[in-house]
């Protein structure tokens, strides 16, 4: 213990002096949207304690990579490419503060303090963003298979409508996301309309006439207009894909082509059609040789586009590949969906060519390009955990926590100060500065303020009153046995010692298990819990005890004390 | 001077029957009830979505409504309760543990329960406040570590106590903070709290706080052992007790404001947390008083300590420290 007076004070004084420092409003570099939609970065000046999502508004996201669909290299470099790609991406799309980070060997946690439109941030955070161009089927290798198909099909004992009756048993109502759409229009086709539109539908087959063969399969599909093209009714989409996605056709579909569908719905007089497409499996290039990409409307035809231009590198091999194809259709596929009609090869492409997105709007055009130039993911991501605070809902926890933290220390403050008179003024003294300390020691080791932290704060205040209290109980004991006033202080902060550190100690162990365990807002709280604690240490042992000796050093007479 | 409780002297250990009835009347139907109902966990652990909106229509929707709206979305087990106003509403959908879905199905749910209610009842008629969805085994894996968590904070609070203390104390802390757990668990089930990570916080909390007491009484104890050393263990006990009352009171008391302050001003998020730590500093006050205590003289009478004073340990009245002592003299 440091026993001269003036130590003490010095000490005090560059406790305080450093606290400040800490806490003085300083530069940050945040990045924000510009006026012309880039992303710069500028500097705020501001108190460095960060707020928590849940008092600030904003997003967590606990990603998980799909480990199963990992192509290329380890789980472990997929998830270290995921995390730069999201970063680049996040960074892109202009929150300020964001935190993209590792967590365990499968998962990275995303958040967005204060962002305004969590479900599109979530968008561009977890879109794959695999780009490749496919050549269609020219052969018509597939339209050979099909009559193959319909006999396996048929004796598997497949029909119409037993592949839509199962199809509907199993579209769980509370499905949503990817598959959501395709479940949607599932809903429809297993109703009784639905039953009765398939004489429509036949009867509409003329229109487009090409009708492809007889079985459970060809009835449904209708040659398009460019090879490798084939058309659904929309509401048969699933009954189509579940189809095709058994092991009898499978078996069957030509080898070195895949199937993928098309983005939007095509409208031919007042039917909907969806397109498919048998593309050749290799892709003759991918979204991996993407240097730029920039989104803009198309004045011809009030059409969002996507520009794109590719390396050097890729540019040559675009070059080769599209000069062996002039005349064929090439069909641009993001995470294996088609964009638009696959357009026709008419010369060599260089490095710059555009991606046309039929009814997006701008906006989505914008974030493509944003993640297409950000590059894919390596592998799928799933959200595993997903925290949502909105703005106000934050601004009003903030509000009524600092309300009920006030209420909370002005009744402890007055408690202690009715009881203790004098030496209460000084606890409360040294409890303005463990305000100032354990403030500081947040803004100095980064940590997040939240809600619970909050709590935490104002329940720390009473473990900073409870050493005073043992001290200020003590001391009045060893005053009744009859000790001078100099002596019984002395015993007083001397005798309490051991119990307020023990039970510090304690306290601080049952926090740090909690900081380990704890997410987000309970982290906040452990936090808040062990610097409270750790402050009040210094300030209800050292700071009232130096407040004590400043008193009575100044009146050498004394003999009583207000305790 | 306001002195409270000084130069107390009740006979705490002489009624440590009647304390023993009132724990096993909390106690045991509590965990009767346990046994046959569970907790009621959070999302957080079980894995679900939760989803909290706010009307800002003329007439806000009423429970009723919201719960055909959601019926008719598919969302017949959604439970729906009302949040601190008539306007603000939790949804809440678990997610079995045998349900089939992948890890994001709990994304899924709260996007499609936040698609049915905007679609339903208009896209500007509600405002999302709150969404929150945990995958299962993500669930799982937090309560997995919650309880370890709470086991190991055992652990290492035994070890300190044992390496400052002797171990007969920290078993006996060790012990009182199991009853604290415990009748804490039966307060959350009377009250039917749902138990969220912030819920098990402040469980781990009380049991700092009910650490914090006993340490003190015990620190006091050890202090007397050394002091009295013609006293038996049960009247060292209750001078100790007696002794520490004024700050036992005193400190409960700030605890008490300032958690007041949070259950009532504080909002409905930290309303749990604040209700298990109020009951929470009660139960900890008294089991250190009613469980650390006796069970340090049962030890003791088991396993004589070096000094082997509670082998005589009995009850019997203390000796008024006041009467040996000289009055206090008045600042």
């Amino acid at each position: 213990m440091v026993d001269s007076l003036k130590a003490r004070l010095i000490i005090i004084g560059l406790l305080v002096l450093g606290s400040i420092w800490s806490l003085w409003p300083r530069q940050v570099t945040i990045r924000v949207r510009g006026a012309e939609g880039r992303m710069t970065d500028t500097t705020v000046q501001r108190v460095p304690i960060k707020l928590g999502l849940d008092l600030r508004g904003g997003m967590h996201l606990g990603l998980e990579i799909d480990r199963a669909k990992v192509t290329a290299g380890t789980p472990s470099d997929a998830l270290d490419r995921a995390l730069r790609v999201i970063r680049t991406r996040i960074d892109e799309f202009g929150v300020a503060e964001p935190l993209v980070q590792k967590v365990g060997l499968d998962r990275i946690v995303v958040e967005l303090p204060g962002v305004s439109d969590p479900g599109r941030a979530k968008q561009i955070a977890l879109r794959t963003a695999f780009l490749q161009f496919q050549m269609t089927d020219k052969q018509g290798l597939f339209r050979n298979a099909l009559p193959g198909i319909d006999r396996a099909l048929t004796a598997a004992g497949v029909t119409e409508r037993s592949v839509g009756a199962a199809v509907g048993d199993t579209s769980a109502p509370r499905a949503a996301g990817p598959s959501s759409a395709v479940e949607d229009i599932l809903g429809a086709a297993a109703g009784p309309q639905a039953r009765a539109g398939a004489d429509t539908a036949q009867a509409q087959a003329d229109t487009l006439g090409n009708q492809l063969g007889q079985g459970p399969l060809s009835p449904l599909l209708f040659a398009g207009q460019l090879p490798g093209e084939y058309l659904v009714r929309e509401e048969k989409v699933a009954i189509v894909d579940r189809m095709l996605a058994r092991p009898e056709a499978q078996r069957l579909l030509p080898r070195g082509f895949v199937l993928r569908w098309g983005a939007e719905a095509m409208s031919r007089g007042a039917v909907a059609y969806r397109g498919f497409y048998i593309l050749e499996e290799r892709p003759i290039m991918t979204g991996e040789f993407l240097v730029n990409a920039q989104a803009r409307l198309d004045p011809l035809y009030n059409q969002a586009t996507v520009d794109f231009e590719l390396t050097r590198r890729g540019g040559r091999v675009f070059e080769r590949e599209t000069g062996q194809h002039v005349g064929d259709h090439m069909a641009i596929v993001l995470d294996n969906v088609v964009q638009s009609q696959p357009p026709v090869i008419r010369s060599q492409i260089a490095s710059r060519g555009q991606i046309e997105l039929g009814s997006a709007s701008l906006q989505e055009a914008q974030d493509l390009a944003l993640v297409l130039k950000a590059g894919a993911l390596p592998a799928p991501l799933q959200v595993v955990e997903e925290r949502t605070v909105g703005p106000s809902m934050g601004a009003d926890s903030i509000q009524k926590g600092i309300l009920a933290g006030i209420v909370g220390i002005t009744l402890v403050v007055l408690l202690v100060i009715v009881y203790y008179r004098f030496s209460g003024v000084l606890a409360v003294l040294a409890l303005t500065l463990y305000v100032l300390f354990t403030f500081a020691g947040l803004a100095a080791l980064g940590a997040t303020l939240t809600l619970p932290g909050i709590a935490g704060f104002a329940l720390s205040i009473t473990i900073a009153v409870d050493a005073n209290v043992l001290i200020f109980e003590r001391i009045r004991e060893e005053l009744a046995a009859g000790k001078s006033l100099r002596l019984a202080v002395d015993a007083g902060f001397k005798m309490a010692m051991n119990a307020i550190v023990d039970s510090n100690v304690s306290m601080v162990l049952t926090a740090a298990f909690l900081f380990w365990f704890g997410t987000g807002p309970v982290k906040g709280f452990a936090v808040t819990l062990i610097l409270g604690v750790l402050a009040s240490m210094i300030t209800a042992i050292f700071v009232v005890r130096t407040l004590f000796m400043v008193y009575l050093q100044r009146r050498p007479g004394l003999q009583t004390l207000s305790i | 001077m306001i002195r409270l409780f000084a130069n107390a002297n009740y006979d705490f250990i002489g009624v440590r029957k009647w304390a023993y009835a009132i724990t096993a009347a909390i106690v045991i139907p509590g965990m009767i009830l346990l046994a046959f109902t569970g907790l009621n966990y959070s999302i957080e652990f079980t894995g679900g979505a939760l989803v909290q909106i706010r009307a800002t229509g003329a007439t806000p929707p009423s429970a009723a409504e919201l719960r055909s709206a959601l019926a008719a979305g598919g969302f017949e087990d959604a439970e729906i309760l009302s949040f601190g106003s008539d306007r603000e509403f939790v949804i809440r959908a678990r997610l079995s543990a045998e349900a089939t879905g992948t890890e994001d199905e709990a994304q899924r749910t709260a996007q499609a329960v936040t698609r049915t209610l905007q679609g339903r009842l208009g896209e500007n008629a509600v405002v999302v406040d709150r969404i929150e969805s945990v995958g299962p085994r993500v669930g799982g894996e937090l309560r997995q570590k919650a309880l370890g968590a709470v086991l190991l904070s055992f652990v290492a609070t035994l070890v300190y106590l044992a390496f400052r203390f002797e171990f007969r104390f920290g078993l006996a802390c060790v012990l009182a903070t199991a009853h604290d757990i415990l009748t804490t668990l039966a307060f959350i089930k009377y009250m039917n709290l749902e138990v969220s990570l912030i819920v098990v916080g402040a469980i781990l909390t009380v049991v700092g706080y009910s650490l914090n007491d006993t340490i003190v009484i015990f620190d006091r104890t050890r202090e007397n052992l050394h002091k009295y050393k013609r006293e038996d263990l049960a009247d060292i006990v209750n001078r100790s007790v007696n002794e520490t009352l004024p700050r036992t009171v005193l400190t409960n008391s700030t605890s008490l404001a300032a958690l007041l302050a949070l259950l009532f001003l504080a909002g409905n998020v930290l309303r749990p947390f604040a209700w298990v730590m109020a009951f929470g500093v009660f139960t900890g006050t008294f089991s250190s008083v009613y469980i650390a205590a006796p069970v340090l003289m049962a030890i003791e009478k088991r396993w004589p300590g070096k000094d082997a004073r509670g082998v005589r340990a009995r009850v019997q009245p203390a000796v008024h420290r006041a009467a040996v002592e000289p009055p206090p003299a008045e600042a």
